[in-house]
């Protein structure tokens, strides 16, 4: 059968993720030291566990309220005001969904179709452009550069902007960079979004993982921005909790309804023992994002340092858990450099082009590991670029 | 915890650059917290963790267990500070419970234990009993793991 008219066009015309073949090779490989994944290294705290557990052996096992247990919502309401000043209804204001993901999903669909273009920041996370692609609408990708620490700049929107622009991505903390966005940058943004009449989808599932004292400050605690903006957030990298598969979204009443429809025909609710792990996490887990973030930060400093040192410059990341260096000075295409990387030190590390064509002639390299992996494949990457 | 004295305890084999780009602290500055820690004796040495179970004709280690009886003063202490001098004893230990001081014990062979323990541990003033433990397999130490436990793999498979 012909399937490819079967098919879906919106599906078809979205390009296959760039970076398969190269993570076909290595994963044919053995003894390959991986500085490519993107989630955290650590279990998930034991008493959010035992929390999920604990549900299980009650018996606690059907679906919840399409929102998600008001319980939850309450929580997620108290977590958005202790750490971000801002009041959201847990009844009205807030949507748990699958992951964050499923949260940008239903966002961008409840946001745009047709005719409506999506301003998406490069590099970083290689979910928006596909999913405003399904969505019908137009992706208009902008590139955010190294000379501004990756960061989102008011020039570099303004080039972009048309009558059609309708919703703007805002990815900080960012995958790859390990760009933040300071108040400043923030605000200067936000007079943008005013006089454009934008929405803005502040994707900030890395909210807890910024360093060297700079908080996250999310986009729609800034004046005017809250009836502006969905905030994605959830569990995965704060806590640990990315196989439990829970996010969630807060933003305008009216919107976030949207998002609650269509989360219930598609996803009907979020998984329930994930839901029993998430209250006992927003309760009791600060003091794990602590200890977390702490050696993170430890990690960081250690990889940033060394590869400024062995002549891979790399901008100083303040958020999430990468970094991003630039392997301009070798002459090797991102994917080049990664290829012969992986081939004569067995060390994977993820091409920057794999998040936006900017992100060519940049590797992102993911400090999620432990101390005594992180040292041994800054050995070996320090071998290499000695031998290139 | 001190920070520092963790991840050395951990792992003494990072430069002191890795280290001050770890703890965001000048190198010169970790250097003479090393050194301070040295001179004033909380870092008493640096080893490497041997598995001793996989070199060949490394010998047999004993814990053995003491009744001693404490003497006036001094307590325990007395006891104990005579027990350390000797070459073969590892480690010592002050016990709650049962017994009184926990030795580790080293020899080439079975008998070179005993008869230490026979010969020159029992005849210590204020000795009045001992229970030798031969170790058979050693699978942990210092919270490094000697025996070939399959790493656990890293679970993780999603890559962005």
């Amino acid at each position: 059968m012909d399937y490819s008219s079967k098919i879906n066009d919106s599906i078809k015309s979205v390009k296959p993720s760039g970076i398969r073949k190269f993570f076909d090779i290595v994963n044919e490989m053995d003894n390959v030291i991986s500085l490519s994944i993107g989630e955290p290294d650590f279990k998930t705290p034991w008493h959010i566990r035992k929390a999920g557990i604990d549900s299980l052996e009650m018996g606690r096992t059907w679906y919840t309220p399409n929102r998600g247990f008001a319980q939850l919502r309450e929580e997620i309401s108290n977590y958005m005001k202790r750490k971000c000043n801002l009041t959201y209804s847990a009844d009205s204001e807030v949507v748990v969904t699958v992951g964050g993901s499923e949260a940008i999903d239903i966002a961008i669909r409840c946001l745009v179709g047709k005719g409506d273009e999506v301003l998406i920041p490069q590099p970083s996370f290689v979910c928006y452009e596909p999913l405003t692609i399904m969505a019908q609408a137009t992706p208009v990708i902008i590139e955010t550069k190294m000379e501004n620490n990756f960061r989102l700049t008011v020039d570099d929107i303004k080039d972009k902007l048309t009558e059609n622009t309708k919703l703007l991505i805002l990815p900080f903390p960012n995958n790859p960079t390990g760009a933040i966005m300071e108040k400043k940058d923030l605000e200067a943004i936000a007079k943008l979004v005013e006089e454009h009449d934008l929405m803005v989808l502040s994707d900030e599932i890395y909210s807890e993982l910024t360093y060297g004292g700079k908080n996250h400050i999310s986009f729609a605690s800034i004046e005017g921005m809250k009836e502006r903006t969905i905030v994605i957030n959830g569990f995965s990298k704060s806590y640990a909790m990315t196989g439990w598969r829970l996010g969630f979204a807060c933003g305008p009443k009216e919107i976030v309804e949207m998002m609650t429809k269509l989360h219930q025909f598609c996803i009907m609710s979020a998984p329930t023992t994930a839901q029993y792990a998430a209250i006992e996490a927003l309760k009791n887990g600060d003091d794990d994002i602590a200890y977390m973030r702490d050696q993170y930060d430890m990690r960081r400093r250690l990889v940033v340092g060394s590869l400024n040192k062995m002549g891979l410059t790399c901008f100083e990341p303040e958020g999430a858990f990468y970094c991003f260096p630039c392997i301009k000075s070798t002459g090797l295409t991102s994917e080049e450099f990664c290829t012969k990387l992986l081939h004569a030190k067995h060390v994977a590390l993820v091409p920057g082009s794999a998040f936006g064509e900017c992100g060519e002639g940049y590797v992102r390299l993911s400090y999620s590991y432990s101390l005594k992996h992180l040292k041994k494949a800054l050995t070996l990457i320090e071998e290499f670029l000695k031998e290139l | 915890m001190d920070k520092l004295l963790k991840i050395l305890s951990e792992n003494s084999a990072y430069t002191t650059a890795q280290l001050a780009l770890m703890l965001n602290e000048p190198e010169d500055y970790i250097k003479a917290q090393i050194k301070e820690y040295e001179d004033s004796g909380v870092i008493r040495g640096y080893q490497a963790m041997v598995n001793w179970d996989s070199v060949p004709d490394a010998g047999v280690m004993a814990i053995i267990e003491l009744k001693v009886t404490p003497q006036k003063e001094k307590g325990f202490d007395e006891i104990a500070e005579k027990v350390m001098m000797f070459d073969e004893v590892s480690s010592v230990y002050l016990m709650a419970g049962g017994y009184d001081l926990a030795l580790v014990v080293k020899g080439d062979t079975i008998q070179d234990v005993s008869a230490f323990v026979a010969k020159k541990l029992s005849a210590l003033e204020g000795i009045v009993s001992t229970a030798t433990h031969f170790m058979l397999k050693r699978y942990k130490e210092g919270s490094v793991a000697l025996v070939d436990v399959e790493e656990p793999t890293d679970g993780r498979e999603m890559i962005v």
